[in-house]
């Protein structure tokens, strides 16, 4: 079952940059927006030691964790070798001008499940 | 790499190379990069030989060789000769500088006299010990340490990601690693402070033998780029670049957006070379630089109040006091700088938190001006020859909200007892009778500097300004993420003093520039507890699910 949630618009979310998506009993998500405009969302964990992917610096479809600057993917949650783990990703459009964030399917939790 | 038949390319030790032939395996690995970049038409890369180093096993002698070890004109040679003892050290000098050296019997030093021969850098103040190798030098940092040989597998080498010595060596034969970069990449070991480079290369020589390849002199800034930091300050300046994006497509960038390490560098670049000109890109700069706090391992920051040369009142306790009970904060400690940290803040508290101290940032966050510390000097003290709390209040007053390559401390004593350790800081103040000693490049970190002596000045406006041009040149013409002792063992102190020292109208227009670029700047607390640039502090509630 698909649970989208809107929220906010793209321009709400700085170019290379994120804004922090709290939800109720559960964790905080992470949305990134690149330099070319494409937007991802990834719980905000960094599979290393939990820090916050939301507050890193975004190259392209990367961000380097602000904590031991461990680089995740955004499009596939992992992070780059030789650093391995994974954080769950969430399927995201652009509706009327909104960001939707689905937070039920989320192709991370079969990979999770695999590891 | 081509032949004079050019349809012949050769590498190894058949080949005479500008009138050498190498018979070791880590020329030819560099040969071969520029080959196949050759066969390949990418048209980068040129071969301009190698330094080699060599160590070899003869029956249970050790002999080690590096560089140019037989010297001759304009060499001087320093020997160490003990035939009963078995040990025979010769180390070769040019115009300061290690060329070259023989190591017999006793080889354990030779790759810190190989890496004092790469870096090329001069050797005149340790020249007296030199020959007794780098356990002797009195260092405190753990680089001292050459004892990889004896290490056993399971020590640790790298203590910040946790490496021990059995996975470099097994991730050395594994995966044929020849280089300090590819062990970074494979092992992360040497991968983030870098205090245990030395150790690292010494296990990789070790066990690479003389396949080892040493890093190489000229540093590109990051894999986006074959620009070295040198190279990329100039094109700023040269060319006038004002933004990230134009710095990128000059230089010919090989990513689009760059990565974490080069866009925090060529932020600072444009913006110490252009200030009120160059825009700042928050994006590329570190979380603590973007929130103005310093972001801890659980995900919250800390807050540090400026309190002027480390002095504080009953107004501003009696402040810090209650913010601490109305956010919560978990902790409040005092600092190595004096001053006090209140740890575990939200982010989304922050604005707040600084609107309710009422204080200005003490940027114990940035690549900046941090502290000046203090001790209490003549205004107390019965032995303060100077006003050392009044200097420091001053300098700190001109200096804060100095952007520099990296963080930058100071100190002012009042009396060559020096309290406030002025011995181990970016610019110490030392008061004496008759004035004040400055003293530059130290360093208290991950490796120990004593800060060197720079001038002796007779009043406070002197202090204030030579202090101002060294930093503005260090901010002028320092690499990003160099400390102050990096920078002027680059550069040399010589050529600090020519700068700064002996040269007026220089030093004066050093001086101006630097008050230009702070003229203006503002208190990144006040703006933002006034609401400027709140949407990073506001985390966005998920609305309840929309039905699809």
């Amino acid at each position: 079952m698909e649970r989208w949630i809107r929220v906010c618009r793209p321009e709400d979310i700085p170019r290379q940059g994120a804004r922090v998506v709290q939800i109720s009993g559960g964790a905080d998500v992470a949305v990134f927006r690149t330099a070319s405009d494409r937007i991802f969302a990834i719980t905000d964990r960094c599979p290393h030691k939990g820090g916050p992917l939301s507050q890193g610096i975004v190259f392209g479809e990367r961000v380097a964790c602000p904590l031991h600057n461990w680089s995740v993917e955004l499009d596939s949650g992992c992070a780059s070798a030789p650093d391995e783990g994974c954080v769950r990703t969430f399927p995201v459009k652009v509706e009327a001008g909104e960001v939707m964030v689905d937070l039920a399917r989320a192709p991370g939790t079969v990979r999770d499940a695999l590891r | 790499m081509q032949s004079f038949d050019p349809r012949i390319y050769a590498v190894g030790e058949c080949v005479n190379h500008r009138g050498v032939a190498y018979g070791l395996v880590a020329p030819l690995f560099e040969m071969a990069k520029v080959c196949a970049n050759h066969l390949a038409h990418y048209g980068i890369g040129r071969y301009t030989g190698s330094v080699t180093s060599t160590k070899l096993k003869v029956t249970g002698i050790d002999l080690f060789s590096a560089g140019d070890f037989t010297g001759g004109e304009g060499t001087e040679e320093i020997t160490l000769s003990d035939p009963v003892g078995g040990v025979y050290r010769k180390l070769v000098l040019r115009d300061d500088r290690l060329i070259g050296g023989v190591l017999y019997g006793d080889t354990v030093d030779g790759a810190y006299y190989y890496k004092l021969l790469r870096e090329g850098r001069s050797v005149a103040e340790i020249r007296d010990r030199l020959m007794f190798g780098e356990a002797n030098l009195g260092d405190a940092g753990h680089l001292g340490r050459n004892k990889a040989a004896s290490m056993t597998d399971d020590m640790e080498v790298c203590g910040c990601n946790g490496v021990c010595k059995g996975t470099i060596v097994r991730a050395i034969k594994d995966h044929g690693l020849f280089t300090l970069d590819e062990v970074r990449k494979t092992t992360k070991a040497s991968s983030s402070c870098g205090s245990c480079t030395g150790l690292v290369e010494q296990i990789l020589m070790a066990a690479a033998g003389a396949d080892y390849s040493p890093a190489p002199q000229r540093k590109a800034m990051c894999g986006c780029t074959d620009h070295t930091h040198a190279e990329v300050r100039r094109a700023v300046r040269e060319h006038h670049l004002l933004s990230i994006a134009d710095a990128m497509r000059f230089l010919e960038w090989r990513t689009p957006t760059g990565c974490a390490s080069c866009r925090p560098a060529l932020n600072y670049y444009l913006l110490s070379t252009w200030p009120h000109e160059a825009k700042d890109d928050p994006q590329s700069r570190f979380i603590n630089e973007r929130a103005h706090a310093n972001i801890q391992r659980n995900g919250s920051f800390s807050v540090i109040p400026r309190m002027w040369g480390g002095a504080t009142s009953a107004g501003e306790l009696r402040r810090i006091a209650d913010v601490v009970d109305k956010y919560r904060i978990p902790t409040v400690k005092v600092t190595g700088g004096q001053r006090l940290d209140l740890l575990g803040v939200k982010k989304e508290d922050l604005p707040g938190v600084w609107r309710d101290l009422g204080m200005p940032s003490g940027h114990a966050y940035a690549k900046a001006l941090r502290t000046v510390k203090t001790c209490v000097g003549s205004e107390w003290c019965r032995f303060g020859v100077q006003d050392s709390t009044r200097m420091g209040q001053q300098l700190e007053r001109a200096l804060w909200r100095m952007y520099a390559p990296h963080k930058v401390k100071l100190a002012v004593s009042g009396c060559p007892r020096n309290c406030a350790e002025s011995g181990i800081k970016d610019v110490g103040v030392i008061g004496v009778e008759s004035g004040w000693e400055i003293y530059v490049a130290g360093n208290g970190g991950i490796k120990t500097e004593v800060a060197q002596f720079l001038v002796k000045l007779k009043t406070g406006a002197e202090v204030l300004e030579h202090a101002g041009a060294f930093l503005q040149l260090y901010r002028e013409e320092g690499w990003y993420l160099e400390r102050t002792v990096h920078f002027v063992r680059r550069v040399g102190l010589d050529y600090v003093k020519r700068r700064v020292v002996e040269d007026a109208t220089g030093r004066c227009a050093l001086h101006e520039r630097l008050l230009f670029a702070l003229d203006g700047e503002p208190d990144p607390w006040a703006e933002r507890a006034a609401g400027a640039d709140h949407a990073q502090f506001e985390p966005i509630i998920a609305a309840e699910p929309v039905a699809v």
